[in-house]
């Protein structure tokens, strides 16, 4: 049984790794890409690392993959925020699709005003 | 099972790695490349716990916790530098 529970998590898991790199390409602004991107660096891993938890011996390697789980959920959304916050102030060109950016008009700093389209 | 199992999360975990070594070397702007990267190392850690699930084997283990704070550092990095110096 847990064996069948495992194999579902690595299945999941494994599937979302592949649709991130799938989205990368596909998507048409850095943002969208890094919301592709990101989905597996938490939940991905979490279901991954759950899974392979669930085939560890030793109760040190569950404390391990426990750790990774805990570092990742603490530094992934920071990391996001930092690129996120970087690209936008470096001027990139929103999508043209793009609905709303609350921060249009606004003076950020090092950003070209009227760098984004319409 | 699990051995089916580990070995088709394993090759949806590579191709997922190719399609990340492909959008680094496209590069359609420094922070797309931070972005492949830091999935291209969420993607070494999914593998190595997978490989680890597979073999029951914890010795790789320690290997994820570096990797996973060493990918932080490196997108903290050059994020800072995107700031500096724009995309």
């Amino acid at each position: 049984m847990a064996d069948v529970i495992a194999s579902v998590l690595l299945l999941v898991g494994s599937a979302l790794a592949v649709l991130a790199g799938v989205g990368l390409h596909r998507f048409p602004d850095v943002f969208a890409r890094m919301h592709a991107a990101t989905k597996p660096a938490t939940l991905g891993l979490v279901l991954l690392l759950t899974g392979a938890a669930m085939q560890a011996e030793a109760a040190g390697d569950v404390a391990k993959l426990l750790l990774v789980v805990a570092l990742q959920f603490l530094t992934a959304p920071v990391g996001a925020h930092m690129i996120g916050r970087a690209a936008y102030r470096a001027g990139t060109e929103l999508s043209p699709d793009t609905v709303v950016d609350e921060l249009a008009g606004v003076d950020v700093q090092g950003r070209e005003p009227g760098a984004r389209p319409s | 099972m699990i051995e089916l199992a580990t070995t088709a999360a394993l090759a949806g975990i590579g191709v997922a790695a190719g399609l990340c070594v492909l959008a680094l070397v496209r590069g359609r702007s420094l922070a797309d490349r931070v972005v492949a990267l830091d999935l291209l190392l969420v993607m070494v850690v999914s593998g190595i716990a997978v490989g680890s699930a597979r073999t029951g084997d914890g010795t790789y283990l320690d290997v994820l916790v570096v990797a996973a704070l060493l990918g932080f550092v490196g997108t903290v990095t050059v994020a800072r530098f995107i700031e500096r110096r724009g995309a």
